[in-house]
């Protein structure tokens, strides 16, 4: 292979891996896509990549403009190594209760960041970036719950690769956060074979939003309710952080150093997989362990580990 | 048939401070109506109707969203877990 002129040509065209030996039915197998190899350690440098490309296009992000986003990490860090490329400046709006790693990220690629309540989740993100927005009409937001670049990135990238890499796929599993993988890649991948089932996991994120006053402080992207998200999905369920701890350990037995959502996504594919008779699941793997080190997921007490993502944001 | 129900922080208050209640009922419908009988400010938290569920709620049976089990109608057996949560975004 040829060198690339820039790392941003490193995006997409991720690996997958047949993991089936943690399959609990003989007759599925179980496959991992790894978003975690993408230069900025995430699928989301899929995402980032897509919105800033559109807004240059657009003519709305001009040189030496700042972004800013709100993020619980990744579309931050993504967008963050994609304006120090390109010569943008970035400000990631972030629950103060994210892992440190990621807001060390941030900085080493010379983001601002600008903390909300923790217990406000990203539902207290997102609101004070709209604020934000109003406040500072010379910024520019990308704002990946509502712009269709998001899942257009999945519909152009994600899910071709893996209809390429696994045409006998029977299921996709992957986490809802915004909801760009699941409308993106699911819809290309149900356009290919309306067989394929789309399994959504999420993280029962709500229990711990203390900050929240009601139940209309909830929050439901654009993305995924305009994608027609909700129609889109077969199944969606909640895995707990304990199940995510613990899932994220047994992938370390077959080699891969992936994050805590991948440990709910692979929970889910292993419930699904218990559920049907035979098939090919592919789970996406959002990005690697690195950012979560600091929870002791991995370490000699994954029970307290458990406990304290509970009141933390790791989607 | 006796189900129990999690509900989420922000809804607590509306149900004297407890974090999971019993309640019973042969569908989801059912055991939320028993709930609501017992603590009736829950109702306009969690219904935009009679029929429908608040946008922002999202209501799953043992880890699985009801949207996806038949709603409201979705048949419920003893021993289950009715989880109520607020919806939130990630990314």
């Amino acid at each position: 292979m040829s060198p690339v002129a820039n790392v941003l040509e490193l995006i997409g065209n991720t690996p997958t891996v047949d993991i089936s030996g943690l399959s609990p039915n003989p007759r599925v197998s179980l496959v991992v896509k790894l978003e975690g190899q993408n230069p900025g350690g995430s699928i989301k440098d899929r995402v980032a990549l897509s919105m800033v490309t559109a807004l240059e296009k657009d003519g709305v992000l001009t040189p030496g403009a700042t972004l800013m986003e709100p993020t619980s990490g990744n579309t931050g860090i993504s967008l963050a190594l994609i304006a120090r490329v390109r010569g943008y400046r970035l400000i990631a709006v972030m629950a103060d209760n994210t892992s440190a790693e990621r807001r060390d990220l941030l900085e080493a690629l010379g983001a601002e960041i600008i903390s909300t309540p923790g217990d406000e989740g990203s539902n207290g993100a997102v609101r004070r970036a709209e604020q934000l927005a109003v406040e500072h009409p010379e910024w520019v937001f990308p704002y990946q719950y509502s712009n269709p670049a998001n899942p257009d990135a999945h519909y152009t990238g994600t899910g071709p690769e893996i209809w390429r890499d696994t045409p006998e796929l029977t299921h996709l599993v992957a986490g809802l956060g915004t909801g760009g993988t699941l409308v993106g890649a699911g819809r290309y991948l149900k356009e290919q074979s309306r067989a394929v089932q789309l399994w959504a996991v999420e993280p029962p994120a709500g229990e711990s939003v203390a900050g929240l006053r009601n139940m209309d402080d909830g929050y439901v992207p654009a993305v995924f309710t305009d994608g027609g998200g909700p129609a889109l999905l077969d199944r969606r369920l909640i895995i707990g952080p304990d199940a995510s701890v613990e899932w994220s350990r047994k992938l370390v037995d077959q080699g891969i150093l992936a994050g805590l959502s991948t440990g709910a996504a692979l929970a889910g594919a292993a419930r699904c997989a218990a559920e049907i008779d035979e098939g090919l699941i592919v789970v996406v793997s959002a990005d690697g362990m690195w950012k979560y080190l600091s929870s002791g997921a991995w370490g000699a007490d994954p029970a307290s580990a458990a406990d304290r993502l509970s009141k933390s944001v790791y989607f | 048939m006796p189900v129990t129900v999690k509900l989420p922080t922000v809804l607590r208050p509306h149900a004297g401070g407890e974090r999971q209640v019993d309640a019973a009922g042969a569908t989801v419908g059912e055991v939320m109506g028993d709930l609501i009988g017992r603590f009736p400010s829950l109702k306009d938290q969690l219904f935009e109707t009679e029929a429908s569920l608040r946008r922002f709620v999202n209501v799953y049976l043992n880890d699985d969203d009801i949207r996806y089990l038949g709603g409201l109608e979705a048949g419920v057996s003893d021993g289950d877990r009715l989880t109520i949560l607020p919806a939130v975004a990630g990314g």
